[in-house]
């Protein structure tokens, strides 16, 4: 019983030069088992051209509690973003 | 319907709630996903993992009705097709059971509390397919009231179980239409033939209602559920929707629904149509259909049979494992 297969996070690039982007999880005794089981269970219908493992146990997380704090100082910079900055229609498309 | 009368815990009125309660219904009433690491009441976990664990199971269990043709199909490419759709039931179980994982339960636990008999999976999967005509009904009308349930669920509340979701339904529509394609081959076929099909049609047909589960319109679970937006609509009303779709499509076929009540309602814009027999659903639930102990038992062999298997391939990964580390 103590035997149970590690949980693997599986990572799926798609066709269009996309980044990968985690699609859901597995288990495998080893990493090339862990691609092998991605490939039959998340690219049945051409989902990707790449895969990506890792150990579930690997992941570093930010806490949900942390939520505040942790975006604060982007929330404070809007300035960041385009629409801040008021440019008159007369200046055309920017 | 997969999950079947999942009884949920911890209903309460908004002013018994401690505030951490009251700001996590007010989430949920927000449209706010819930994920994994976030607080949740310990009720909306257990009734999660009963119900998610019960999804995944059905998926499981619902291989063995189909997986019993596979070597009998009619044609390769049929059998081929059959393959590819008794592989997603698979698919479908893992995605299930990774989302059920995320709440603090191993899917070993959820896989010994199935071969205990402490968990449960949909009734429907408990009737015999006695005839190729079978795997026709069952991808057209067990498939389809799957549908009619998973498409609302893929606005679950719960962020891993709502993806989940998402998956499993751009790939159902495929195992429907097969099965549709099947009963369009039989009807259009012999009169041997088209009358397998409406044999089929007539073995399915009340399973098939019941797999929504009784009417909840008075039980305090459902309303827990749908409160937490783990369940969105009422059995009763998935029922309705799924004979009003289905009632037109059995029509094309020339193939009778049999149900003598069935007729249409304009003053409702719904059909009339009979309940299932529900003394025969709570039998089946406490084990005692058709096929029961047959889907417990094929269960099981498979987990024990595959023991070696499982513990070989962790013996061989944890040696390769150490070999790379001492180089």
């Amino acid at each position: 019983m103590s035997s149970e297969w590690p949980l693997w996070e599986v990572f799926i690039r798609g066709q269009h030069g996309l980044n990968h982007r985690h699609v859901g999880s597995l288990h495998a005794p080893s990493a090339e088992m862990a691609i092998q089981n991605a490939r039959d269970v998340y690219t049945r219908r051409n989902e990707g051209v790449s895969i990506w493992v890792v150990r579930s146990n690997d992941i570093a997380a930010s806490a949900p509690s942390d939520k505040g704090p942790l975006f604060e100082p982007s929330n404070a910079k809007v300035y960041r973003h385009p629409t801040f900055f008021d440019i008159p229609d007369d200046v055309g498309h920017m | 319907m997969y999950a079947q009368m999942v009884t949920s815990e911890g209903g309460k009125a908004r002013d018994e709630m401690t505030p951490e309660e009251r700001a996590f219904q007010d989430r949920i009433d927000r449209g706010e996903r819930i994920e994994p690491k976030d607080w949740m009441p310990e009720g909306y976990r257990k009734t999660l993992i009963r119900q998610i664990g019960q999804h995944a199971h059905s998926e499981v269990v619902g291989q063995l009705p189909e997986g019993n043709w596979i070597t009998r199909a009619p044609t390769l490419e049929r059998k081929q097709i059959l393959l590819a759709k008794v592989q997603d039931e698979a698919g479908h179980g893992l995605y299930l059971y990774s989302a059920a994982e995320t709440l603090g339960v191993s899917r070993d636990e959820l896989t010994g509390m199935l071969l205990a008999g402490k968990m449960k999976y949909s009734s429907i999967f408990n009737y015999p397919t006695l005839t190729w005509a079978d795997i026709g009904a069952v991808g057209w009308l067990v498939d389809g009231a799957a549908i009619m349930n998973q498409v609302p669920l893929q606005r679950t509340s719960y962020g891993p179980y709502a993806r989940a979701m998402v998956r499993i339904c751009k790939e159902e529509s495929f195992h429907q239409r097969q099965g549709y394609s099947i009963m369009m081959t039989m009807a259009r076929g012999t009169p041997d033939q088209k009358a397998m099909a409406q044999d089929a049609l007539n073995r399915f047909w009340y399973p098939s209602l019941m797999m929504f589960g009784p009417s909840d319109k008075d039980s305090v679970h459902s309303a827990q559920s749908m409160a937490w937006k783990i369940k969105i609509n009422t059995n009763d009303e998935l029922r309705q929707k799924f004979v009003d779709q289905t009632v037109p499509q059995a029509r094309f076929l020339g193939l009778e629904i049999p149900d003598p009540g069935l007729a249409w309602n304009e003053e409702k814009g719904g059909h009339d149509f009979s309940q299932p027999d529900w003394s025969e659903f709570y039998e089946v639930l406490k084990g005692n259909g058709p096929c029961n102990a047959e889907r417990m038992e094929a269960r099981i062999e498979a987990w024990e049979d595959g023991a070696w298997v499982r513990e070989g391939l962790m013996a061989h990964a944890e040696k390769r494992a150490a070999a790379h580390a001492a180089e």
